[in-house]
């Protein structure tokens, strides 16, 4: 099962070579439109429909991409018909980060539910691994519902933190090995202690 | 010529302001107000750039974070505004061949947007307010970490630059429809019609093209124009929101309840509101300028001009509905409007964007071989900026993606930077490079080498900026967050030397403006013209 890591290396090999295409490409253009000669043809209308109809391919693709390979894609938006295993309650108030599970122990492969509330601000809640890669995360709304539905697939000890902004107190909002996944067959190694 | 009378009268000459006429001197005074704000973003973006490599001793993390709060401020609305405003309410009167409608209001707009600024910022510096993000201002308001009267002074300022702003948006619609006194009747309807773009898509349906009657810029600047007043009247909403709570709960201590507004459904509608501004302000005002530019610098007719126009219409509606990608990571929001505006219609973006792209360089392409002039260069960076910024964006606008990206700092780096420095900005120096000669009756450059360093120096620090902080990002950074143990210092340091390649190309670009056009012509620019702008354009007919 792809975690973030796998997901997160990939964007970052697809974007540099993306970006290395663009780059040369207005690079060539440049060069080529100050040179003389050749048949000045412009595009023609199939040629520029063709291309429209490329875009929309590409920027609606990726949806259907990630919700085929991306496993939190699909769990998250049928989450409210997934029965899950364990669910952790999550409070939050005035900058301080109270777990009614403290640390929260996770099943290997099993769904759980990290169920988060607001008594003031807006916060976020995120698990990140040892290497301070995230794993997911979400927004702490006041006076809504927040629950993250997640799977772990590899051992592991992450961290939690406030993902969002609430003044300068909301970047101490950490509470170090706060989930602890055991029961896989695989360690995630970069969040063994 | 000695180097103080240089810097005192400009290069050959410099700008013989007394000739100018008022409209050229409003966008100068817009344009040069801009390029000061744009410093003062660019050095406090500095300083937080050294801030992320080592906490500095002389600021503390509460004034970092009101340093963060005013500089999107400060580089929008002081700066991106600004220079926008002042160019297209040059650029209004001067396509419809007929005088502005009002010069007060336009004197108006840059003194309300330009103090507003000031104001804003100074609640920052000296009440350390800030409890916004990204422009977006929470409820509930906090009363704890920040003080009432900080918020209300920042609320004066957010008001000044309101009033600006409808200022600017009601001239420059009376500009394209009203009738100058003792002119023939202007059929303001069909005029209207024009501009919003109405016309070119019933003419897809008819056999018979109508004519457009207001060139493609116009129809650009008005459709982008329909979005910056939308925005306005939603942060003015907001800032009333905001006052009722920072003067009940902070100043009488009375017990205002946070749940009276919903926090979800006011992110909603503030986010909708915020995004006329990416999307309004950025991508359609954007996407007109290039044509412009195309057309100035080629000399050729638009490349399929009738889609250009329907495609800015489309990219106005398209940016009315995407404010859903902001809400990708709140599980209180409806799967229905993640995936439909946050997901669907947000990669309607690639595609008016993809078009812009499109009929730019093939309308370039006509004219080769052309010389690559400043103009050019900016254009061409501009364009790449947009190519690097808006997938970027479409990858995070996604329900895998945004999962692992949002808040970090990916989304300020590759995505915003990238589109605001890179695109943005250098669309912007596209347009005063091909204005400069215009509005300042042919003042000649000081130095092409200095225009060269410039771009140089702007592009490659633009693009490295927003690839640091994204590979950083991609490894867990967050945005607005301070890590104290150099958890990704290689990644800092690398966006701070490519932030100091900014900085310094922007020193280069004010140095040789100013030895271009001299002090005592820029500051000429402040004073009261001494042409009436009447005089300068007859109606058609009675040329
Ligand atoms: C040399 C020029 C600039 C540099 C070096 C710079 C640097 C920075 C830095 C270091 C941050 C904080 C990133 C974080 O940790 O969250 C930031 C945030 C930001 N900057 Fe810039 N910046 C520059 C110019 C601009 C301009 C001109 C604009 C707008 C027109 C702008 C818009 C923003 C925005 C919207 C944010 C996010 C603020 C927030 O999180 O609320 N920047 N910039």
């Amino acid at each position: 099962m792809a975690d973030s890591l796998d997901v997160l290396s990939t964007l970052k090999l697809v974007y540099t070579i993306y970006a290395i295409v663009a780059i040369s490409l207005i690079a060539w253009y440049a060069y080529s439109i100050t040179q003389k000669g050749g048949e000045i043809k412009t595009a023609s209308k199939g040629i520029f429909w063709s291309y429209v109809a490329v875009l929309i391919v590409m920027g609606t693709g990726l949806h259907f991409l990630t919700f085929n390979l991306v496993p939190w894609v699909p769990m998250d938006l049928d989450r409210a018909n997934i029965k899950a295993e364990k669910t952790f309650k999550i409070t939050y108030k005035d900058h301080v980060i109270t777990l009614d599970e403290n640390p929260m122990r996770v099943p290997c492969n099993k769904y759980v539910i990290f169920d988060a509330d607001s008594e003031d601000l807006t916060y976020g809640f995120g698990i990140f691994r040892q290497n301070h890669t995230l794993v997911t995360q979400m927004q702490v709304v006041p006076n809504n519902g927040n629950d993250l539905m997640w799977k772990f697939g590899k051992n592991g000890t992450y961290y939690i933190r406030s993902t969002e902004y609430s003044g300068p107190k909301g970047a101490h909002m950490i509470i170090e090995d706060a989930v602890i996944v055991s029961g896989c067959s695989e360690d995630d190694i970069h969040s063994i202690k | 010529m000695s180097y103080l009378n240089k810097l005192m009268d400009g290069h050959d000459g410099g700008l013989k302001h007394e000739g100018m006429t008022p409209m050229q001197k409003i966008a100068m005074r817009f344009v040069v107000i801009g390029l000061l704000y744009y410093g003062l973003a660019a050095l406090e973006g500095m300083i937080m750039r050294a801030y992320e490599i080592t906490p500095l001793p002389f600021i503390d993390e509460t004034h970092f974070f009101s340093i963060m709060t005013v500089h999107p401020m400060v580089g929008i609305f002081g700066s991106s505004y600004m220079i926008v405003f002042g160019a297209f309410l040059f650029l209004t009167p001067f396509l419809m061949e007929k005088p502005i409608y009002s010069l007060k209001m336009a004197n108006g707009s840059w003194m309300f947007i330009g103090g507003g600024v000031l104001i804003m910022w100074l609640a920052g510096f000296l009440f350390s307010y800030a409890p916004l993000y990204t422009l977006y201002w929470p409820l509930p308001a906090d009363t704890e970490q920040f003080t009432a009267i900080g918020g209300i002074v920042y609320i004066v300022g957010v008001v000044g630059i309101m009033i600006g702003t409808f200022l600017y948006t009601y001239n420059v619609f009376k500009t394209i429809v009203y009738t100058p006194k003792g002119w023939e009747k202007q059929p303001s309807g069909a005029l209207l019609r024009s501009a919003l773009g109405l016309t070119a898509i019933a003419n897809f349906f008819r056999k018979k093209e109508t004519k457009h009657l207001v060139p493609l810029p116009i129809a650009a600047i008005a459709r982008g124009t329909i979005d910056v007043g939308l925005n306005a009247i939603v942060i003015s909403t907001a800032g009333v929101l905001i006052l009722i709570y920072l003067v009940g709960n902070g100043l009488f201590s009375m017990d205002l309840q946070d749940t009276w507004v919903d926090a979800l459904l006011y992110k909603n509608i503030f986010w909708w509101g915020l995004d006329l501004v990416a999307d309004g302000l950025v991508l359609v005002f954007v996407a007109g300028t290039w044509y412009l530019l195309a057309m100035m610098i080629s000399g050729k007719d638009l490349y399929m001009q009738n889609v250009a126009r329907a495609a800015l219409f489309v990219e106005m509606v398209v940016s009315w509905t995407v404010w859903s990608h902001h809400l990708m990571s709140d599980q209180g929001q409806s799967n229905a409007l993640k995936v439909l505006s946050g997901e669907v219609v947000t990669a309607f973006e690639l595609v008016t964007q993809g078009i812009a792209v499109f009929i730019v360089l093939t309308t370039l392409y006509k004219a080769k071989p052309i010389k690559m002039t400043n103009e050019l260069k900016f254009l061409l960076g501009g364009i790449l900026g947009f190519m690097l910024a808006v997938p970027a964006g479409i990858i995070q606008a996604d329900l895998g993606m945004n999962r692992i990206l949002h808040n970090t700092q990916w989304i300020i780096g590759n995505h915003v930077h990238v589109a605001i420095l890179v695109g943005l900005t250098m669309t912007l120096y596209s347009a005063i490079y091909v204005l400069f000669p215009i509005l300042t009756n042919g003042v000649k450059l000081y130095s092409q080498k200095l225009a060269s360093a410039h771009f140089w120096l702007h592009l490659v620090g633009g693009i490295g900026m927003g690839a640091f902080m994204g590979m950083a990002g991609i490894d867990g950074m967050l945005r607005r967050t301070i890590y104290y143990n150099g958890e990704y210092n290689t990644y800092m340091i690398l966006a701070g030397i490519c932030g100091a390649m900014m900085m310094l190309a922007f020193i280069l670009f004010l140095y040789n403006i100013i030895m271009s056009i001299g002090l005592k012509g820029l500051l000429g620019i402040y004073q009261p013209s001494k042409i009436d702008t009447h005089d300068c354009l007859v109606q058609e007919k009675d040329k």
